[in-house]
């Protein structure tokens, strides 16, 4: 690599609420490079030969774990994924234990998921590398907050002054709290549309306009970012059901025409097609850029582990 | 043989006949056998057996504590009798009543009995008791109220869960009357405040905690004063935390309804904001609320409203605080705390001094009808020597107590117990 920028203010990656505009771009402008180096033939350097990387999963995760498994390997790392049980009364413990269990080994850097908020803080101040927030209740997912933001930016070569609408369960959705933290350093316009059982208490507070109507909430957005309605959460508890949902709540064609004609539709997946989405409109590759959040994930991760382990690898020299 | 114990030099204090004034005190037999300005102003006649000198320090009654949950039985890993009721002494605190939220609950006699016993054996503080309202704390069928009654309880209340079904706290109203009881509220709809984590807001939703809406405390009360109305009973909504459940204890007074309420200290001295980035030692029930509620506290305070503050003193070891917020056990310690926070409302000019000792003496000893929280010639000899002044910084490790969380770490106080005296006997004196 040419040139690296400074190293990263930061030890930990645990949210995106309080970094900074040029924080944010350096981290998108490395993850286009790495972008690139996908895109070869060879995708692997040896940028982190020798590093040990974990990936601590306390909730269950297909394409987060292996996105990040992916960049370290990608960087030449060595890759461990955990996956503790949280059945367990005493999930307290296993946290912190697991935490000093696994500092004792070395990792440079842990990558930790986990269904309570504020659980990867705990764990961040025990170890001694860095930790990257892989979602932490419904607090934060920075991760993919910058991924979402890579996207926008290398098809609309711009995050300031757009219009972002965020939409579904945002009560609950950890990658709502991350993008509204992210668009709003940057300069972007956030909404959020729900029904008010999914919009959190004072979220206007945090920077977005809400709206409960798909049809004024997607007047003119640049961006639809549709979130995952989590089914536990249907049947009556905050929705009264999938269809009355779908109904009022689904992206389709006619809800899609209020944005603009050039609108891109994202997600952060898994889809539940036919309840946040409509089939159709998640597979029209003219609108949507579901694919593209999946292949920027791996070099925005990488990015990160390249950023995180940079104060680390330059005393190393 | 007759035990004579003289204390010359102090600023007496009695907030509930307005006593301020220098002078001395002598105890006879653990009790108050004569007070007031005249007593050793020509020196100590022979025949005393002790002498103490107060060097001009505030002596007052003994604080009067309405609700302090102790882990014994069950939970002795967070605090046993004895170790909350040294801290109790350290922190100026001669009488206090404890909660019934402990394993099993305190529900019947044989337990209330137990209690009693471990704390004569203790041998520091006054133990009370306000045993549950429903047997085994689950809202259900009404204890032995009279027996209970019989047997010393001072109120009936299930602790830290709210009396739920209105039939059950309508029944509970209507037959703690037989015996002069009050029944004490925890004031929050449960079915409001489920999984909630901390106060309902912006902060809760940056967070990501499951939020609990302010309202759940006034909902509750509103309905319970129907219920008041309704049987007549006595009613007490404890640590209040909101300003509309001031506001509506503040009605119901001003219609006449045998309605009391206190409050605890992180209610007029923190707010939700001290929550920061997930300190659970900030987690509490009710949880900290915003600036504005914790003003309509301190006005509640201010014009009278509120009748008493309580430590709301709840241990909880590290394994039980060391964890994620949302699994993190809600409360905090606070027996030695009490009596410096209390003095912040007169040092921030809220409150007189003799203004804010009344909400930790005779105001709650008045509601639970206890005889204590008075300086009266005949009264047990319960004292507390404190300066008023001293300041001094609240640190974890330095507690008393077996479980060290406090939500108030670090915070800069003034004042502080010099010498605890029960009975005429001292059970802490500051340095030894």
């Amino acid at each position: 690599m040419t040139a690296e920028p400074l190293a990263f203010r930061h030890r930990h990656l645990l949210g995106l609420e309080g970094l900074r505009a040029d924080e944010i771009d350096l981290i998108l402008d490395l993850a286009d490079g790495y972008v690139a180096q996908n895109r070869q033939a060879d995708r692997k350097n040896a940028l982190l030969r020798g590093r040990t990387i974990i990936n601590l999963f306390f909730e269950n995760s297909t394409r987060t774990r292996t996105s990040f498994e992916l960049a370290g390997k990608r960087l030449g790392a060595d890759v461990i994924n955990m996956s503790v049980a949280t059945s367990s009364v005493k999930k307290g413990e296993t946290l912190i234990d697991t935490a000093m269990t696994l500092n004792a080994m070395h990792a440079d850097v842990m990558v930790v998921r986990h269904p309570e908020s504020g659980a990867v803080k705990l764990l961040a101040d025990k170890v001694t590398g860095s930790v990257i927030n892989a979602g932490d209740g419904t607090h934060e997912h920075p991760t993919q907050a910058l991924l979402d933001a890579l996207t926008i930016r290398r098809r609309k070569g711009r995050l300031a002054g757009l219009v972002v609408t965020i939409c579904g369960d945002i009560l609950h959705s950890r990658v709502a709290r991350s993008n509204i933290h992210l668009l709003n350093a940057v300069g972007a316009t956030v909404r959020v549309v729900g029904p008010p059982t999914l919009i959190p208490s004072e979220v206007e507070n945090l920077g977005v306009e809400v709206h409960h109507r798909m049809s004024t909430g997607l007047a003119g957005a640049d961006i639809v970012m549709m979130l995952r309605l989590q089914q536990e959460r249907m049947q009556g508890q905050y929705v009264p059901s999938f269809r009355e949902y779908f109904r009022f709540y689904g992206l389709d064609y006619e809800k899609l025409a209020a944005a603009k004609p050039d609108a891109l539709i994202m997600h952060p997946g898994p889809m539940n097609r036919g309840v946040e989405i409509d089939s159709e409109v998640a597979d029209d590759i003219n609108r949507s850029v579901i694919l593209d959040q999946v292949e920027l994930g791996v070099a925005v991760r990488m990015a990160m582990l390249d950023l995180l382990t940079r104060r680390e690898r330059t005393n190393a020299q | 043989m007759t035990r004579r114990s003289a204390y010359l030099n102090a600023r007496l204090l009695d907030p509930a006949s307005g006593l301020d004034v220098r002078g001395g005190l002598l105890a006879v037999d653990g009790k108050i056998a004569d007070f007031g300005p005249r007593v050793f102003a020509d020196g100590v006649p022979g025949g005393v057996d002790v002498v103490v000198d107060c060097e001009g320090l505030c002596l007052a009654p003994g604080l009067v504590d309405m609700r302090v949950q102790i882990g014994e039985p069950g939970a002795e890993e967070k605090e046993t009798i004895p170790t909350a009721s040294r801290a109790a002494a350290a922190g100026g605190i001669t009488s206090l009543v404890c909660l019934p939220g402990t394993e099993p609950p305190i529900d019947d006699v044989s337990t209330l009995e137990f209690i009693a016993r471990r704390a004569r054996e203790a041998k520091l503080v006054k133990i009370f008791v306000a045993p549950a309202v429903t047997r085994g704390l689950e809202g259900r069928q009404l204890t032995e109220m009279g027996l209970l009654a019989e047997e010393g309880a001072v109120a009936f209340t299930d602790g830290h869960q709210a009396v739920a079904d209105a039939a059950v706290m309508a029944r509970a109203l209507n037959y703690a009357k037989v015996f002069d009881k009050p029944i004490m509220q925890h004031p929050e709809e449960p079915s409001l405040s489920a999984g909630g984590q901390m106060n309902a807001g912006e902060r809760a939703t940056r967070l990501g905690l499951k939020g609990i809406n302010r309202l759940a405390e006034v909902m509750m009360i509103e309905r319970d004063l129907r219920l008041v109305e309704l049987t007549g009973g006595r009613y007490h909504a404890a640590h209040l935390s909101t300003g509309a459940a001031v506001e509506a204890i503040r009605a119901a007074k001003r219609r006449g309804l045998p309605v009391t309420c206190d409050t605890a200290p992180p209610y007029f001295a923190l707010t939700e904001v001290d929550v920061g980035d997930y300190r659970t030692f900030a987690k509490l029930s009710p949880p900290l609320r915003g600036e504005m509620d914790r003003r309509a506290i301190v006005e509640g305070l201010a014009d009278g409203t509120i009748d008493a503050v309580a430590s709301d003193h709840r241990p909880h070891d590290q394994d039980s605080k060391r964890v994620p917020f949302d699994q993190a056990a809600a409360g905090g310690v606070g027996l030695e705390t009490l009596l410096p926070l209390v003095l912040e409302l007169h040092h921030k000019g809220t409150l007189t001094l003799l203004d804010a000792l009344a909400l930790v003496t005779h105001r709650p000893a008045a509601i639970l009808g206890m005889e204590a929280g008075r300086m009266r010639v005949g009264a047990p000899a319960d004292l507390v020597l404190f300066d008023p002044d001293v300041p001094w910084k609240i640190e974890e490790r330095a507690l008393r107590s077996k479980s060290k969380n406090t939500p108030f770490d670090k915070r800069p106080t003034q004042g502080r117990a010099v010498r605890t005296v029960v009975d005429g006997r001292t059970v802490f004196l500051h340095g030894h």
